[in-house]
């Protein structure tokens, strides 16, 4: 018989309110085997651990249970001070009287009532708790982190930087990312490229970081610790080891009609190509959709050209098997498709540009060569107008529920930076509300406004129509001034809602971690654990895990960093021992735990069994490997024969606390 | 209860519309081709109704100016559906009236594949006070 002893929290108000906590001591200090039963305002607290410490000494408990918040709140405390009390840590039980009771409940009589049955199915359960001993693994003292935007590069520099070897996974052909893109970055207006590249080169200098550059992770295997991932390199038909990014090929290449994606299809380059000149790792890489040779035998002037003899028509993708400790997500995001928003005339007119394109319409190394030009009649635009929330915080199905939180930030910024530049170009913003909160933010926005004299106009474009003489109708509202305005425009800009990744969603599905129904990634607790993902050992960086100005992400990134050298500097990690096993005896071998294990820990082997009259039976029977099991329980429901039973919470338990339940 | 909010009430129930779901962004006065003919704009219809102003709406002739387009409902990025109210209110102010019927052998020669169907109900509400 257990001698179980039973705490009753108040939580302050929280629980005491609508839960009479001396009602649930007295009555569960009637229950079997209960020989102490206390309430304290506020059992997580030093005196409050004291209490429950003090009680396994005094009267020898074998067995606790904690009438308090839920489990996942403070389990591992009350398991912690069990453990120092010389108590089994798992046998410790919490009954969740506060989120699943004195929170959801006004009436304190069946409040009460309902917080004694939970802790007597919780006094019944511990009675059957057995002592449990969790196992350990090593680590893998490596890490790997996908996505090689500012995200990317900057976590990986950190863990690096702390002495443990990094591999980063950049699916395109060099790592840099969305910040690549940029012109100038808000709020000090100092050049992306100018703070980005020396990074860039710093990782590919760093002989701790490994970049595998134009690859995809395929298939992602094990745990917290020891993942073994399989990163597909894909064939770029140029030897990485011979090129010297001379660039002769991307000079010489007769196929000129390519979409330039690196200028978003604003201009065109060749089919071999380097995305732009300070690429890291600075290789050519060959489009294959648009390759003459690759397509019908007939060209090889890259090969012709190239000294170093670098070019490789008949490479394929390659397979590489990798071993991780942790892993961390950077896949960043991207502005959303508008063909949706036939009002703003996006399909219609060249004019009407994405807030990323026009990045690149005014960035030195962009298709205009920084100068602003309408991309119809490449003549200088005279009036600009601005539209925010194209997209966001949309609940009509055609855009986002969120707020992209960027654009007011960099909408500013380019109606700054036109007016300085352009002094004669009248600049409109129109706006929903300004959303500001940072750093020398909201003095950035006000500075268009009173140094640069934007016109900031409250109200949405309604309409946009191009005009027979190439200008841009654009129809709008002033709320202020309650009229409709309408505005001939030369340009028009749209500050288009970002979205993650489409590269996001299967590759949480392989990593079996949590996203939220916009596909960002989410965190383990929005406020305490924002780095790392519910899933152990993956950790978040960037905007994979919500809309991200720079100087927030390069943050995050550090974040994530120093989590992933917590981690790694661990020589074992200590698993969870409720996982589960199989009782060989009950076991017939059929294989159904098998197919809905979603760890892969079950494996099976032909053992030997005595019989009756000194005979000796093989049977095939199901063994599960302790160390990849996360103790989901899947198994447990399969099995039809029971064999299987997951250790802490066994179907004896389970069933033991339905009966109290239903008492 | 007042009669403000009984009205209120009465126009959430005949639109099926919930003001509160407006951000205020004014996209649907920004889209409006009859801005320029209307006292109140589609905007301020949805504000005026939250604020039960809705007996000033009654009496304004925006509600006959509305052109029924539904430019407004299709390019609300919160669905709110603005031309909805307008025409509940319209049909506050029908209701008033006593004549909140029509002769259904009046609907077959003004029908036009290319009207939106509730454009042509709205229309003839418009017209039948």
């Amino acid at each position: 018989m257990q001698r179980i002893g039973v705490f009753v929290c108040w939580c302050g108000s929280n629980i005491a309110a609508t839960v009479d906590v001396e009602a649930v001591a007295e009555a569960l200090s009637h229950e079997p085997g209960v020989v102490f039963s206390a309430n304290y305002q506020y059992m997580c607290s030093e005196a409050g651990q004291n209490l429950i410490k003090d009680a396994i000494r005094d009267h020898q408990l074998t067995g606790v249970v904690i009438c308090s918040c839920s489990p996942r709140m403070h389990e591992q405390t009350f398991r912690k001070t069990a453990a120092a009390a010389g108590l089994n840590p798992y046998m410790v039980e919490i009954a969740n009287i506060r989120e699943q009771c004195s929170w959801i409940h006004k009436d304190k009589a069946a409040g009460t009532e309902k917080a004694i049955i939970l802790g007597r199915a919780a006094v019944a359960k511990v009675h059957l708790n057995a002592p449990l001993v969790a196992g350990e693994s090593p680590v893998t003292k490596r890490a790997l982190v996908i996505g090689g935007g500012i995200a990317g590069i900057q976590t990986a520099l950190d863990i690096a930087d702390a002495g443990f070897e990094v591999d980063i996974v950049e699916k395109e052909p060099t790592i840099g990312g969305k910040m690549t893109q940029l012109d100038k970055t808000f709020p000090t207006l100092d050049c992306a490229a100018c703070i980005l590249t020396p990074k860039m080169v710093d990782c590919a200098q760093d002989e701790r970081i490994h970049i595998y550059a134009y690859s995809e992770v395929e298939k992602v295997e094990g745990f917290v610790g020891n993942f073994t991932v399989t990163i597909k390199k894909k064939a770029r038909f140029v030897d990485e080891t011979k090129c010297t990014g001379c660039g002769l090929c991307t000079e010489k290449c007769p196929q000129k009609k390519v979409p330039n994606l690196f200028n978003l299809g604003l201009d065109t380059r060749r089919a071999i190509y380097i995305p732009f000149a300070q690429a890291v790792p600075k290789v050519a890489t060959i489009d294959a959709d648009y390759c003459n040779m690759l397509k019908n035998g007939k060209c090889g002037v890259c090969a012709k050209v190239c000294t170093a003899g670098a070019i490789d028509y008949k490479q394929t993708d390659q397979h590489i098997e990798e071993k991780y400790g942790a892993i961390v997500v950077a896949t960043g995001y991207n502005p959303i498709k508008l063909d949706s928003f036939e009002e703003y005339a996006y399909a219609q007119s060249p004019d009407v540009v994405t807030s990323l394109e026009f990045e690149r319409l005014t960035n030195a190394a962009g298709p205009t060569g920084g100068t602003l030009l309408r991309p119809s009649d490449g003549k200088h635009p005279h009036t600009i107008v601005f539209v925010q929330c194209v997209g966001s915080r949309d609940t009509s199905g055609c855009g986002k529920p969120y707020c992209s939180k960027i654009c007011c930030m960099y909408t500013a910024k380019h109606a700054m930076l036109t007016r300085d530049k352009y002094p004669d170009t009248e600049v409109y913003v129109f706006y929903i509300d300004v959303r500001t909160p940072g750093k020398n933010f909201d003095e950035f926005y006000r500075r268009a406004v009173e140094e640069y004299g934007v016109h900031y106009i409250k109200g949405m474009v309604g309409k946009v129509a191009p005009q027979a003489d190439g200008t841009l109708m654009v129809q709008a509202s002033d709320l202020i001034s309650n009229e409709q305005l309408h505005i001939s425009a030369d340009m028009v800009v749209l500050a288009a809602a970002i979205e993650p990744d489409k590269s996001a969603r299967p590759l949480a599905t392989m990593l079996t971690a949590s996203m939220d129904t916009n596909d960002f990634f989410t965190e383990a607790h929005p406020k305490l654990r924002p780095v790392e993902s519910p899933t152990a050992g993956i950790f978040l960086s960037g905007a994979c895990q919500g809309p991200k100005d720079i100087p927030e992400t390069v943050a995050q990134a550090g974040a994530a960093a120093s989590k992933v050298i917590g981690l790694l500097s661990k020589n074992k990690l200590t698993g969870n021992p409720c996982v589960a096993r199989s009782d060989e005896m009950l076991c017939n071998g059929c294989s159904s735990c098998e197919k809905v294990c979603p760890y892969g820990a079950i494996s099976y082997e032909d053992k030997e069994f005595r019989m009756p009259n000194r005979t000796v039976a093989i049977r095939r029977v199901a063994k599960v490997n302790p160390a990849v099991c996360q103790g989901c329980g899947a198994c447990t429901v399969a099995c039809p024969s029971g064999a299987m039973d997951l250790l802490g919470f066994s179907n004896r338990q389970i069933m033991a606390e339905v009966d109290a339940i239903c008492k | 209860m007042t009669n403000s909010q009984e009205l209120k009430e009465t126009l959430a129930r005949i639109s099926g519309v919930d003001v509160r779901k407006c951000m205020r962004c004014g996209k649907c006065s920004g889209t409006c081709p009859a801005y320029d003919e209307m006292e109140y704009h589609p905007h301020e219809f949805v504000y005026m109704v939250e604020k039960g102003e809705i007996e000033k709406l009654m009496a304004s002739p925006s509600l006959y100016k509305c052109l029924s387009c539904f430019a407004c409902v299709e390019r609300c990025p919160r669905g709110v559906e603005p031309a909805k109210v307008v025409e509940a209110v319209r049909l506050l102010v029908i209701r008033q009236q006593g004549c909140n019927h029509m002769t259904p052998d009046q609907i077959p020669a003004l029908l036009d594949e290319d009207l939106p169907q509730q454009a042509i109900v709205s229309a003839m509400r418009k017209y039948s006070k």
